[in-house]
């Protein structure tokens, strides 16, 4: 067997670990517990992933720049704050446009420093996501928060048998698809990505690139507090916490690099439903609560680790010389 | 439409109150190709960059096609009809080709709307590809081309955009002897439909061979600017370093005494990169390694040095054989490897030329049994290879590596490895992208370290270089060895002609 040839199978090996790991779990939840493979349990998988799969594909925009948003969760809480402290009185079509604003502006901030201050990403999120879960807590004195009854029943409801959270998790990936592989801007993002001098060079703007991704992405989140909250109906201190971590993972697992210029729709909304399938699993289980933290992390050494190799095997792709064409 | 093109007359840059060009002029007509020739730091980047907009100029006059044109930014020059293919190219690769082409002006469904009319997208990329004869699908990711390819496609881009004056800086550095050859029958083919040519390269024989006219430059002034029958590769390099260079090469002393291995090798093959490669290197001898990039010449130093494994045949420093065979160990057994790929494998960019000199030998300088380090110590030893291989810099201490030209940088690389003075030294391609003044110095320091007793493994692309510097020539080609050469029977169309033969 050839160099190339078994690259290409470790490449494919690589490609195939985050399939591979969700059907082993699979069978293994299905061999542990009979509730799990069931019609309904796969329909409430599909549902209580919406959310984090609405907010990986965001988080896809900022990685596939070389950037990350370690805010997410924090801009979820402050949006499911705002939502049922103040926007209650208002109906849904009104409630929406404005939480996407909250969002895309908590983006902007992080926006603004990364491409006006060139702070890192990693320091400027990580400091918005205690700045904005502080500023939530404070709107809501960390007391539970209602949300209005409109929310509430758009969390029970359903359109042609589908449920809302799925409908609106579809209609963001679909546009997200389109935006990234059928404009100029999309396709741009990737340049970005995969150099961003190269592409200042070739006539690119990538500042405005830059900072849109960062409002891209805190908009996602406000969709991704709207689904989360019209199910549960409330939002307690701790909604959104930590949801960076599942988030990111999910867009990791789905193939989007961290390295920036790789990645996609589709490959997040199927890392969202393996993060979801474990914790789902889990539950089935009466598993012990702190054995999730222990999985969950292992999910995302999986992701990186995947991630890392494909890294190195797409460099070792590049210095490769010999060609069989000579 | 006048004859000439472009036309560039007392053109003055200065940084930092610093001349790095002097008046310079020049004129290219339509559809010529026109040699820029010099030294590293002589200008010839400033140059190009002025006319294609990436500085700005001081003084001085540019005239493109009659008009005077002062492009700001290198958008401002793709519209004037300029195109600049830098020797690092600017495409994507994980984007498609016909992404990369058309990146920063997508062919649109409807005006109003920001998609992107993939149908259209895919004609218009065929269409500039099959001007560079280059066929490949345009939904190929570029990432899966060679050098060689991606450049054509950075040549159609330049022409789906109507360019009317290309600008190669250096272009076939990463390309192969074959991929060279298609290139420069493009630029024949532009030139032939009237595309005016600026093309920069060390390499003098293809300047030669490629171009009309020729500039000269040397310390930002032009030194001589005449059609090509009136120059020889000899006068070239003589208006280049404005000194005669009697020989390009340095004189060596014989080493005297039996022939004794430094290193041996037997029957080495990995699948996919080298076949059966069996060769002694003999302390105080250089032994030439040519072949066409892709011949597995780079990819068996590699091996011999440990970062890449090999599957069969042993490897013998001396008369120990090396298992498992890591670059630790090679460094241990006095091996010192150079890779072609200095900035991103030999150096530090952002560090000091000192830190850099004394990096691979922190261990041997360090003291007592936590291996502390004396500052004073350590730059005292930096400076003293500093100065014996000529590294032109104001403080070894202070000035980052990337400040240095390409020579200066090499040097530094080179100074590196002798500080841990090297018994067997690998170098691949340690003049590419250096000038004819440094490259002479780097012959120099070889000649002193095969003096001394060292063996060398020189593999380069330039076959003037291995005549003239090796005792001995391994001609390499699809990962095996073809033939040797003594130094007797050196003919370079002998020595090519193994290394194409297929």
């Amino acid at each position: 067997m050839n160099r190339l040839n078994t690259h290409t199978l470790y490449a494919l090996a690589l490609r195939l670990a985050p399939l591979s790991l969700f059907a082993a779990l699979f069978i293994a939840f299905g061999l542990l517990s009979d509730r799990f493979l069931s019609l309904a349990n796969f329909r409430n998988i599909l549902t209580q992933s919406a959310h984090v799969a609405v907010m990986a594909i965001g988080m896809t925009f900022v990685l596939l720049v070389r950037g990350v948003d370690l805010s997410v969760g924090s801009v979820m809480y402050l949006v499911a704050v705002v939502m049922g402290l103040y926007l209650t009185g208002l109906p849904l079509v009104l409630q929406i446009p404005i939480i996407l604003m909250i969002g895309a502006i908590f983006g902007a901030v992080n926006a603004w420093f990364v491409t006006r201050l060139r702070i890192a990403a990693f320091i400027v999120t990580l400091a918005t996501l205690f700045i904005g879960r502080g500023l939530a807590l404070y709107f809501s004195e960390t007391k539970m928060v209602f949300q209005s009854d409109a929310v509430q029943t758009l969390g029970r409801s359903s359109f042609m048998g589908v449920p809302w959270a799925i409908w609106i998790a579809a209609v963001v990936a679909a546009a997200a698809w389109v935006t990234l592989t059928q404009t100029p801007y999309g396709r741009q993002l990737y340049a970005v990505g995969a150099d961003l001098e190269s592409a200042a060079k070739a006539g690119i703007r990538v500042k405005p690139i830059v900072f849109s991704v960062f409002c891209i992405c805190g908009a996602c989140a406000a969709v991704g507090a709207l689904i989360s909250a019209s199910e549960v109906g409330a939002a307690a201190a701790t909604f959104g916490y930590q949801m960076e971590f599942p988030v990111i993972a999910a867009a990791v697992l789905g193939g989007t690099s961290l390295f920036g210029g790789r990645g996609g729709v589709f490959g997040s909304i199927f890392g969202a439903a393996l993060v979801q399938t474990t914790e789902n699993g889990l539950v089935m289980l009466n598993a012990n609560p702190y054995l999730y933290p222990l999985v969950n992390s292992l999910i995302i050494f999986v992701a990186a680790f995947v991630d890392g190799r494909r890294r190195v095997l797409t460099e070792r792709l590049e210095q490769r010389k010999i060609r069989t064409e000579a | 439409m006048s004859e000439v093109l472009l036309k560039v007359q007392n053109l003055c840059k200065s940084f930092f109150n610093v001349r790095v060009l002097r008046d310079v002029g020049f004129e290219l007509r339509r559809g010529a190709v026109l040699g820029l020739v010099g030294e590293n730091g002589s200008g010839k980047s400033t140059t190009m960059n002025i006319i294609g907009g990436v500085l700005a100029k001081d003084e001085g006059l540019i005239e493109l096609d009659g008009r005077s044109i002062a492009p700001t930014n290198s958008r401002d020059a793709q519209a004037l009809g300029i195109a600049f293919i830098h020797q690092e190219l600017s495409l994507f690769p994980n984007l498609s080709v016909e992404e990369n082409l058309f990146l920063d002006h997508f062919p649109r469904l409807t005006s109003a709307l920001p998609f992107i009319d993939r149908r259209k997208l895919r004609e218009l990329a065929r269409k500039a590809l099959e001007l560079v004869d280059l066929k490949v699908a345009p939904q190929t990711p570029v990432l899966r081309l060679p050098p060689g390819e991606r450049q054509l496609v950075e040549i159609a881009k330049a022409l789906s955009r109507q360019a009317r004056l290309i600008i190669f800086d250096e272009p076939t550095t990463s390309l192969t002897a074959r991929e060279a050859e298609r290139l420069f029958e493009i630029i024949r083919r532009l030139r032939a439909q009237g595309i005016s040519v600026i093309y920069i390269s060390h390499i003098l024989g293809d300047v030669m061979r490629l171009c009309d006219d020729i500039v000269v430059l040397r310390d930002g002034q032009v030194v001589a600017s005449e059609p090509r029958v009136n120059f020889t590769i000899e006068r070239l390099v003589t208006l280049m370093v404005g000194r005669t260079i009697d020989q390009l090469f340095p004189e060596r002393a014989p080493v005297s005494g039996p022939r004794r291995a430094a290193l041996t090798v037997r029957g080495v093959s990995q699948p996919g990169v080298v076949k059966d490669i069996s060769f002694d290197l003999n302390l105080g001898e250089v032994l030439g390694v040519s072949g066409l990039m892709g011949s597995g010449r780079s990819e068996l130093a590699r091996i011999l040095f440990g970062l890449d494994p090999y599957s069969d045949g042993e490897i013998c420093v001396g008369d120990t054989r090396l298992v498992p065979l890591s670059p630790r160990s090679a460094m241990d057994r006095g091996m010192a490897f150079l890779t072609e790929n200095r900035r991103g494998e030999g150096l530090m960019m952002e560090a000091s030329i000192a830190d850099n000199i004394v990096l691979p030998s922190l261990i041997e300088q360090s003291h007592g049994f936590a291996h502390f380090l004396r500052p004073a110590q350590l730059s005292g030893v930096a400076r003293g290879v500093a100065a014996r291989v000529q590294v032109n810099a104001k403080t070894i201490d202070r000035t980052a590596v990337r400040m240095l030209s390409g020579g200066n940088q090499q040097k530094v690389v080179i100074g590196k490895w002798l500080l841990r003075a090297p018994s067997i030294f690998i170098l691949d391609e340690p003049t590419r992208g250096i000038d004819v003044g440094a490259k002479y110095e780097v012959y120099k320091i070889i000649n002193e370290m095969v003096e001394g007793g060292a063996a060398i493994l020189l593999i380069s692309s330039e076959i003037e270089e291995l005549i003239g510097m090796a005792d001995r020539i391994m001609v390499m080609g699809r990962g095996e060895v073809r033939s040797f050469c003594e130094r007797a029977n050196f003919d370079r169309e002998t020595l090519l002609s193994a290394a194409l033969w297929d």
